[in-house]
């Protein structure tokens, strides 16, 4: 299983580290990311494989939006079949 | 991985900024089982089937909504229509039967119960008649409670006698709730042709057809729409309007088709059917009226509208069929006027009309929906209004429905505010002129014919 965590807003120092700190704690494996920065502006799309996460999807997701919170960022995880479902028949 | 960035983004946007939402994961449960001569019983027995199956219903929405990150914005549950069970318990009073529901809603925290119903299209049996005669005390004693009454098919034709009572019915509804926005009448349905698995509200409830308990999802989708065929532009042709509706179409639905996959799978119910609708809301860039003024018309409800909305209906159900393995309930765009910042805005204006509605109802989903009208409208005008409905229903083979909020002591200029979901909408005029000796003869329309189609 994997989760897409995407992450908007105005870029800043440290958003990897921060976000990727988030999933290693969780012991969440990091399988790709991209990220772009178009004047200021930040967008990052990140999947991680969840099964091994120490904690719930729910709990993963409410930590990393705290994290946004605090940042200042948006940040969203969400589970990947939504992705699958929606784009690829 | 099989998606790409701007797949990711196009989604995340989706929800964010163009409103995509579930509107409803709504659980069928059938009340069969409950049937018992002392009404007393039936109700406890309403009761703990209902609370027993629908126990996890919310929680595990909630859980899908975090997992995924689509808002699910109603869990409501549908029942065997009321009137069959009522069947068994003549003479007693049969708006307990409301309070059992209300009941259960309230347990289960759910938003809306659907099934208060009576199937009269062809003639009353044991139990409707009382029914129907208590849905305007029931609804205005509860609020969750929603109720549906099927007085017309094709295949059987139009039942006057209930659409004579109807009229009545709706005034009263509206009476009862008149220092609350007359909020009964929003609450029921009339319709020719109900379908048994839809999950939309106010006319939801589980048909006799049905497995026991079933889920069923009703998606919503049209801001999304609105920006897609904005990015289309002014100069493109129809062609590619009509191929970028179905292309969203399909995405929209493909995430009903997953969330019914997965709240069937956790709560261990089979899944019944995605309906592939266009639900709007009062929010602003959540409108179907926006749809059709973004293909090109100045205001809905002008020359062009009919077939503007007959292009966006087709579209919804080509793109979306294939997504999920499984389609049913209303499956259209809907056309509700106080739940649509763009149709409230061009009833105001006085662009859009009854009649003008009732033409768009024949070639879109469901039909004079959430309509405020002159508080002064009598019964009869208001069951002129359900037979021309129900007519339109019959003879097209589709759903439709009549859900009219007479505005108890208000007249044109004034308006009704509901709340919520169901917005809020001026009171648009009806032509007076009285049908009252067609509608008072009684009887039935008989069924159509299926050959000769001209």
């Amino acid at each position: 299983m994997k989760a897409v965590i995407s992450v908007i807003g105005t870029d800043t120092v440290g958003i990897l580290a921060k976000v990727s700190d988030v999933c290693f704690k969780n012991n969440c494996n990091i399988v790709d990311v991209t990220q772009k920065v178009l004047q200021e502006y930040f967008t990052m799309i990140m999947i991680v494989e969840i099964d091994q996460c120490a904690v719930s999807f729910a709990e993963l997701s409410d930590q990393l939006n705290r994290l946004g919170q605090e940042m200042g960022l948006s940040i969203h995880t969400m589970h990947e079949d939504i992705f699958n479902s929606m784009h690829r028949i | 991985m099989n998606y790409s960035y701007q797949d990711v983004l196009e989604t995340i946007n989706m929800i964010q900024q163009e409103h995509l939402d579930i509107r409803t994961v709504t659980m069928g449960i059938s009340l069969l089982s409950c049937i018992d001569s002392d009404i007393d019983k039936a109700c406890r027995k309403v009761y703990d089937k209902i609370t027993a199956y629908g126990e996890n219903l919310v929680s595990v929405c909630e859980g899908i909504e975090k997992e995924f990150g689509i808002p699910i914005i109603n869990k409501r549950i549908s029942v065997t229509p009321i009137a069959m069970l009522a069947a068994a318990c003549p003479g007693a009073e049969v708006k307990k039967f409301a309070h059992a529901l209300q009941n259960a809603a309230d347990t289960l925290g759910i938003n809306f119960i659907g099934g208060y119903s009576a199937l009269v299209h062809k003639g009353f049996s044991a139990g409707d008649y009382a029914l129907i005669e208590s849905i305007p005390e029931a609804l205005a004693e509860t609020t969750n409670v929603c109720s549906s009454v099927n007085i017309g098919s094709t295949k059987a034709g139009i039942n006057m006698d209930a659409v004579a009572k109807m009229g009545k019915v709706i005034r009263r509804c509206s009476e009862l709730t008149a220092d609350n926005n007359c909020i009964g009448a929003a609450k029921l349905v009339v319709f020719c042709n109900a379908p048994e698995d839809n999950p939309f509200m106010a006319g939801a409830f589980h048909g006799p057809g049905e497995a026991d308990c079933v889920i069923n999802v009703g998606v919503s989708g049209p801001g999304v729409v609105v920006a897609a065929l904005k990015k289309c532009g002014k100069d493109c042709s129809i062609d590619v309007l009509a191929e970028t509706i179905k292309r969203t179409a399909f995405k929209i639905t493909r995430m009903g088709q997953l969330v019914a996959r997965e709240a069937s799978r956790r709560l261990c119910v089979p899944f019944g059917i995605v309906d592939l609708s266009l639900a709007p809301t009062p929010a602003v860039g959540d409108s179907v009226a926006h749809i059709l003024e973004e293909m090109g018309l100045e205001t809905c409800g002008g020359c062009g509208t009919t077939a503007c909305l007959a292009m966006l209906n087709d579209a919804v159900k080509k793109g979306g069929v294939m997504a999920s393995s499984h389609v049913g309930g209303l499956s259209g765009a809907f056309i509700p006027v106080s739940e649509d910042a763009g149709m409230i805005d061009a009833a105001r204006s006085g662009c859009l009309k009854l009649e003008k509605l009732e033409a768009m109802t024949a070639v879109c989903s469901v039909g004079l929906d959430m309509i405020v009208i002159p508080g002064d409208t009598t019964a009869d005008v208001i069951s002129g209004i359900i037979a021309d409905e129900a007519a339109i229903g019959m003879v097209n083979s589709k759903t439709t429905a009549v859900r009219l909020i007479p505005a108890i002591g208000k007249s044109m200029g004034e308006e009704l505010d509901f709340g919520g979901l169901l917005g809020s909408g001026p009171i648009m005029p009806v032509n007076t002129a009285s049908p009252s000796v067609f509608i008072n003869r009684g009887g039935r329309i008989p069924a159509p014919m299926h050959s000769l189609k001209n």
